[in-house]
């Protein structure tokens, strides 16, 4: 359970989601997210875990009539990030995202890494490049792009391409980083490559990761949390979820006994 | 038991055939099949020949007038002197206009009614207003520019007004190629781009526009195509049928060196021209009109080719 | 934490920055909703120049008059205006053409969606979008120059102004529209519906006539409407073959004027704003313009219905 060394970077606190048809798509969910840690969000398809992810930097924001009910409290400021007034382009800033598919933009290597230091409305030409080369190494992938950076990033291998889209959302130094089940569409090798990616980024920062696959969120993360038809049934570290859940669904959907 | 029910009911109701009936039925079914084939490709190979023996009908019989001549010749009461040079003049500067006021008007309209709108009946009747302008016959809008621009506005019967009349009509196509280009842009890109905290106008301005580009060129270049070609509207709002002299140059020797007087200039363009010289008796001036037609068909191709080349290589080249 | 933090500013400076922001990105957003507008006016515009001109008009000829007397001579001492000579030019000209472009492009899109080579298929859509493209004036001077006098060595009597050559061109011009969008309506119909007739033992034309083109029903006859409404409105190849007289015929042998060809016949001369020979261009244009427009209306519900369905 939580240590109390253990910083709280965010939190969600009694979390309702409602897509614009109406759909209750989270019911009350509540979640701490620690600090330089991996919390891992597992669950069967359907059951609300990528919805969850998404309200952490309100992508829910870009679709008309969907609501939130409840506060994501981000710290140490403490801000609610679902609050109204609080901006979604600046939450985003803060909480970056890596996405199912890798999608990279039509664009260079160097332009992918650095949009977004130019939508901060950085200039300095050298400090951008400076930041670009800290996100590519810090991505791991420097060393295989650093002569081509000129390159269409389309002409990179799908692992590579998502290494870049994890470049390009570490270059604005996020405080958090959700990964939306960032390995489903790579091949094995390419998915143990940006595992001990995420490995080694939790040093920086605190990540948020969904992902369908078990034995992952059992290598990669610290925390994990069992979700099921839009209810946290569990949340504990990850070591007491996968040897001795203390619920009977928990441990139903981690046997394999459904799902 | 299934088996014995099928074979009942066959015997009751339809005669088996035996297997050398089926054959010869798939035979007839497979003769009609190559009678249809046929009939189709003769028809077409029948409707392309047709167009094209009229094309090449057009191009022999304004043969001897395409010569260097015909484009720096103006107008004349004699075929044998008759050019198109104020006529090719009207129709660049004409399209000029055109261009200036469709493209941003249609592009800007086509981004709103895809990223903007709001799903609501004023969306709707936007969107229905778009889809229905498209099919509104060209000289209804040569009548709205007559009422509108020539008579309300007191533009007169000149160059801005032939343009912004070609504008409101090649409207629509720029407005349909953007939205088709813009909705080919997978949402993944646009959530890429919103995570790292890029505003919406950031999204169109840096992502949305600039990968649809290819599909609005194109759409352009058709709206050019067929304003270029566009006859009717350009007579209601005025269009001279002969005229010796050109509008003042756009770009002069004094400062401020632009002069836009060419906008108030009287017009004539390609199409009428050749529609005035085909409304002449003489067969003389039915060679200048053939002539006008062969340049007026290899621009329009030579444009719409284009336009369709680039759409192919933009479908072969999309890697999302 | 990172090496090189990137500098935020304090609060009150960012709240400063997010307001500006949010205020630009809304001004953009009206910007282009006004743009999305002109559409709207756009039609306004047409109607209200159609309405308030033909306004004029119907102050001097009573409505019953315009739909009803067999005469149309504005122009003259005489002067009538019945509407009905150039709805019969225009229909006489549109049902030739519609003759040429509805079968001959129906079994081009058949031909081409079920039967073709991919390679043929590839090549022959692109060379018909090119061919919608052509200017209208062109096809003016075929139906003028070459086929009305193929057709005079067969009819001998055969005015140089008829209908009848005009309908063919027009049909001509019209067929590479309807082949393409029937196509595309073919196209549209999914693969195993396909595979279903097939699997059953039937022919591709088989398959075509009895599984494709009922599925595509609505998609086909949309194709139809919009050739109609394009016929109705087509003007220069009207105007420059088949005639100017406005007569009650639905002879395709004689020459008549339809509503189109009346409009750019006043146009070219030099008729006084506001005079009653002005105003009438505007009462044809109206009637030109309700009956486009009812067409247009009719090929997208037909239209959309066929998109719903796939």
């Amino acid at each position: 359970m939580a240590q109390n060394k253990l910083d709280i970077k965010a939190e969600a606190k009694n979390l309702n989601f409602f897509y614009a048809d109406g759909t209750k798509a989270l019911k009350n969910v509540s979640l701490p997210v620690y600090e330089n840690k991996i919390t891992a969000l597992i669950g069967p398809s359907g059951c609300g875990k990528s919805t969850f992810l998404r309200c952490f930097n309100r992508m829910h924001d870009l679709y008309p009539g969907n609501r939130y009910d409840g506060q994501i409290l981000l710290h140490p400021d403490n801000t609610n990030v679902l609050a109204k007034g609080v901006d979604p382009i600046e939450v985003r800033m803060r909480i970056s995202m890596v996405f199912q598919k890798p999608n990279p933009f039509p664009k260079s290597i160097y332009e992918n890494v650095a949009y977004g230091l130019r939508v901060r409305g950085e200039r300095s030409k050298s400090a951008v490049d400076d930041k670009v080369e800290e996100a590519l190494k810090g991505a791991s992938l420097w060393n295989e792009v650093k002569n081509r950076l000129q390159d269409l990033a389309f002409n990179l291998s799908g692992g590579q391409q998502q290494r870049l889209c994890i470049a390009r959302a570490l270059a604005t130094d996020p405080e958090i980083m959700l990964f939306d089940e960032p390995t489903s569409a790579l091949d094995p090798i390419a998915t143990v490559n940006i595992e001990e990616l995420m490995s080694g980024l939790k040093n920086k920062l605190s990540i948020l990761v969904v992902t369908h696959n078990m034995q992952q969120a059992a290598r990669i993360s610290d925390y994990t949390a069992y979700m099921y038809l839009g209810e946290m049934i569990e949340f504990d570290a990850t070591d007491k979820i996968f040897t001795n859940p203390s619920k009977k669904e928990t441990e139903d959907y981690i046997t394999g006994k459904f799902g | 038991m299934m088996k014995e029910n099928m074979s009942n009911s066959e015997e009751s109701l339809i005669k088996p055939k035996t297997l050398e009936e089926v054959r010869a039925m798939i035979k007839s079914h497979k003769r009609n099949d190559f009678i249809f084939s046929s009939i189709g490709l003769l028809t077409i190979i029948f409707a392309l020949l047709t167009l094209l023996i009229l094309f090449v009908d057009l191009v022999m019989d304004g043969y001897p007038k395409l010569n260097y001549e015909f484009f720096t010749d103006f107008p004349s009461r004699r075929a044998a002197h008759a050019g198109i040079l104020s006529a090719w003049v009207g129709s660049s500067l004409i399209m000029l206009v055109t261009f200036v006021t469709a493209v941003p008007m249609g592009v800007a309209t086509g981004v709103y009614l895809e990223e903007y709108a709001p799903k609501n009946w004023f969306t709707d009747i936007i969107e229905i207003n778009v889809t229905n302008l498209a099919g509104v016959p060209s000289i209804i809008y040569g009548l709205l520019a007559l009422g509108l621009f020539v008579y309300t506005f007191h533009l007169g019967q000149t160059i801005v007004t032939a343009g912004l009349t070609l504008g409101l009509l090649m409207l629509p196509i720029v407005i349909v190629s953007t939205r088709e280009a813009i909705r080919s842009i997978p949402v993944a890109i646009r959530e890429a781009a919103y995570a790292v905290g890029a505003t919406k106008w950031q999204v169109m301005l840096h992502h949305v526009i600039q990968y649809s580009f290819g599909g609005i060129l194109t759409g352009i270049i058709i709206g050019m195509a067929r304003a270029l070609g566009e006859t009717a509207p350009i007579i209601t709002v005025g269009a001279l049928t002969f005229i010796a002299f050109l509008p003042p140059a756009p770009l002069t020797s004094v400062p401020p060196f632009i002069s836009f007087e060419w906008l108030q200039s009287g017009f004539t363009v390609l199409p009428i021209q050749m529609f005035s010289w085909l409304s002449r008796p003489e067969h003389a001036f039915h060679i200048n009109a053939a002539a006008a037609g062969a340049v007026i068909i290899m621009l329009t191709l030579l444009m719409n080719g284009t336009a369709i080349w680039l759409r192919y290589r933009i479908r072969k080249n999309i890697k999302w | 934490m990172a090496t090189t933090q990137l500098k935020d500013p304090p609060i009150s400076k960012r709240l400063a920055k997010n307001i500006k922001r949010n205020f630009i990105e809304r001004v953009i957003e009206i910007i282009l909703m006004f743009s999305a507008l002109t559409a709207v006016f756009i039609t306004l515009g047409i109607v209200y120049i159609l309405v308030s001109e033909a306004a004029g008009f119907f102050k001097d000829v009573s409505v019953y008059e315009f739909l009803t007397s067999r005469q149309w001579s504005p122009l003259f001492e005489d002067a009538h205006y019945g509407i009905l000579p150039l709805v019969s030019g225009t229909l006489t000209t549109s049902f030739i053409a519609l003759g040429i472009a509805v079968p001959i492009g129906t079994i081009a899109a058949i031909y081409l969606s079920e039967f073709a080579s991919h390679k043929a298929r590839e090549t022959v859509k692109p060379i018909l979008e090119l061919l919608v493209g052509v200017p209208t004036v062109v096809f003016g001077y075929f139906a003028l120059l070459f086929v009305t006098p193929i057709l005079q060595k067969i009819i001998p009597d055969l005015p140089t102004f008829n209908m009848l050559g005009a309908g063919i061109v027009m049909g001509i011009m019209i067929i590479p529209y309807i082949a393409s969008v029937a196509e595309d309506a073919m196209r549209a119909v999914p693969m195993q519906m396909r595979e279903g007739s097939y699997a059953m033992g039937a022919t591709k034309f088989q398959t075509a006539i009895r599984v494709v083109t009922p599925a595509a029903t609505s998609g086909i006859i949309a194709a139809y409407i919009l050739g109609i409404s394009r016929a109705v409105g087509e003007t220069m190849v009207v105007a420059i073959a088949a005639g100017q007289q406005p007569t009650l015929t639905f002879n395709p042998l004689e020459g008549a004027a339809t509503i189109t060809a009346y409009i750019v016949q006043v146009a070219m001369g030099d008729l006084p704003h506001g005079s009653l020979g002005y105003q009438s261009i505007f009462a044809a244009g109206m009637v030109l313009f309700v009956l486009t427009f009812l067409f247009n209306i009719l090929g997208h519900m037909a239209r959309k219905r066929f998109a719903e369905r796939y």
